[in-house]
């Protein structure tokens, strides 16, 4: 692990210089990755203003539950293709991919699983009364 | 650009005659500081799920974000769909001017990185503009009815509206008669009150900490991005013979992008 200003010969290979012909595939890449973001981003807008959270008799709207988790699903496609395409770590090697990736979604996922379920506890203990503002 | 079919073998890669993971030092450890700042980000997005999870309501996305510049109310959604747009497209500029690197192609980085660091500081701007927006509330505030909190809004026909909370509203006469009977205004946003959700007052300091902790994650971006661009501009990659230094910032910069679309689905989506 040299000092990268002073690497002389940068041959790792997803560092590595490459040529014209290479750089035409790559930017093809790229400009798709850039059409799809778009595309999901606009998707999204247009659920979040069109589909209603609430009916308006005020109850929850039965499609509210679907959306929320197809927001989440768009984001982590958004997220994936950020970091794999954009970031290159797709183009890591596998062992330096899960060093980075497994011990966040690990941490994460745990993090969140604590946090819901002390939430919810709490939601029904005030049941309605603000827990903040009592 | 084929990391995983190069074939070497274990005692190569783990001889300590170079990175096993054929990583440079410098990237490498731009990647464990994104791991880390990450974690920074998870814990404030999973709090913020935690308080609005227990809340008993939430305000709407759509209701409090409906603002454009110049253009008033009634845009839900329209202008950070625009500043999301913008962050991407100068992600997408900036692996651009990575992928220009790696042909040593110095005017092609240099067309790139600038317009990299004009599409942040068009971002920065408007998130300026949409905190000064949530601090004065160019809504007509909030008022106490004896129904509760509600917040003020008028129709196109310029017919007032009151906002219950889930979707609610009241108009007509009963919203006159609500309106002239409050007890209490409510203006804007601060880190006390907040028109937006009364009731829920950490609504604002949530939204003040995250997407300030974001905004400044995308100012010190655009600062290493224009320090790096005067760097290509003077030609000290040329001469190292590699950019990995544009490579370098540009996770920095996709990584700021990346927590804006969390930030976007968690705090204007759901």
């Amino acid at each position: 692990m040299e000092r990268d200003d002073l690497i002389q010969d940068n041959n790792y290979s997803v560092s590595a210089n490459h040529d014209e012909a290479h750089g035409v595939l790559i930017r093809k890449k790229i400009w798709k990755v850039t059409g799809i973001l778009t595309l999901i981003t606009v998707i999204e807008v247009l659920i979040g203003a069109f589909i209603k959270q609430y009916d308006a008799a005020g109850d929850d709207n039965f499609l509210w539950p679907y959306v929320k988790v197809g927001f989440l699903v768009l984001t982590i496609v958004k997220a994936a293709y950020i970091v794999l395409i954009f970031m290159h770590l797709g183009d890591e090697r596998k062992s330096f991919k899960w060093v980075i990736l497994a011990p966040y979604i690990l941490f994460i996922a745990y993090l969140i699983f604590i946090c819901l379920a002390e939430s919810t506890y709490w939601h029904e203990v005030f049941q309605g009364e603000n827990s903040i503002n009592p | 650009m084929a990391g995983q079919s190069e074939n070497i073998s274990r005692s190569e890669l783990w001889g300590g005659n170079g990175s096993p993971f054929r990583i440079s030092y410098g990237k490498q450890w731009m990647w464990m500081f994104l791991v880390s700042d990450a974690l920074t980000f998870g814990g404030l997005l999973t709090a913020y799920g935690f308080a609005r999870h227990q809340a008993p309501s939430w305000p709407i996305g759509e209701e409090t974000f409906n603002a454009m510049p110049f253009l008033g109310n009634g845009y839900p959604l329209l202008y950070v769909a625009l500043m999301t747009f913008i962050l991407i497209v100068s992600s997408v500029t900036m692996v651009l001017a990575v992928e220009a690197g790696h042909r040593l192609d110095k005017k092609g980085v240099v067309k790139w990185l600038l317009l990299t660091v004009v599409g942040g500081l068009f971002f920065v701007g408007s998130q300026g503009w949409e905190w000064y927006h949530f601090i004065h509330g160019t809504h007509y505030g909030s008022i106490l009815t004896s129904e509760g909190w509600a917040v003020v809004d008028y129709n196109t026909a310029n017919e007032l509206i009151l906002r219950m909370g889930r979707g609610l509203t009241v108009t007509g006469l009963e919203a006159k008669a609500l309106f002239d009977g409050a007890t209490a205004t409510m203006q804007g946003a601060n880190l006390i009150e907040n028109e937006y959700a009364p009731l829920v007052p950490q609504y604002a300091n949530f939204f003040f900490f995250i997407t300030g902790f974001h905004g400044f994650h995308v100012f010190s971006g655009v600062v290493f991005n224009f320090i790096i661009l005067v760097n290509v501009i003077r030609g000290v990659y040329d001469k190292r013979g590699h950019y990995e230094m544009v490579e370098k910032v540009g996770l920095y910069w996709h990584f700021v992008d990346l927590v804006w679309v969390f930030v976007f689905t968690f705090f204007y989506l759901l």
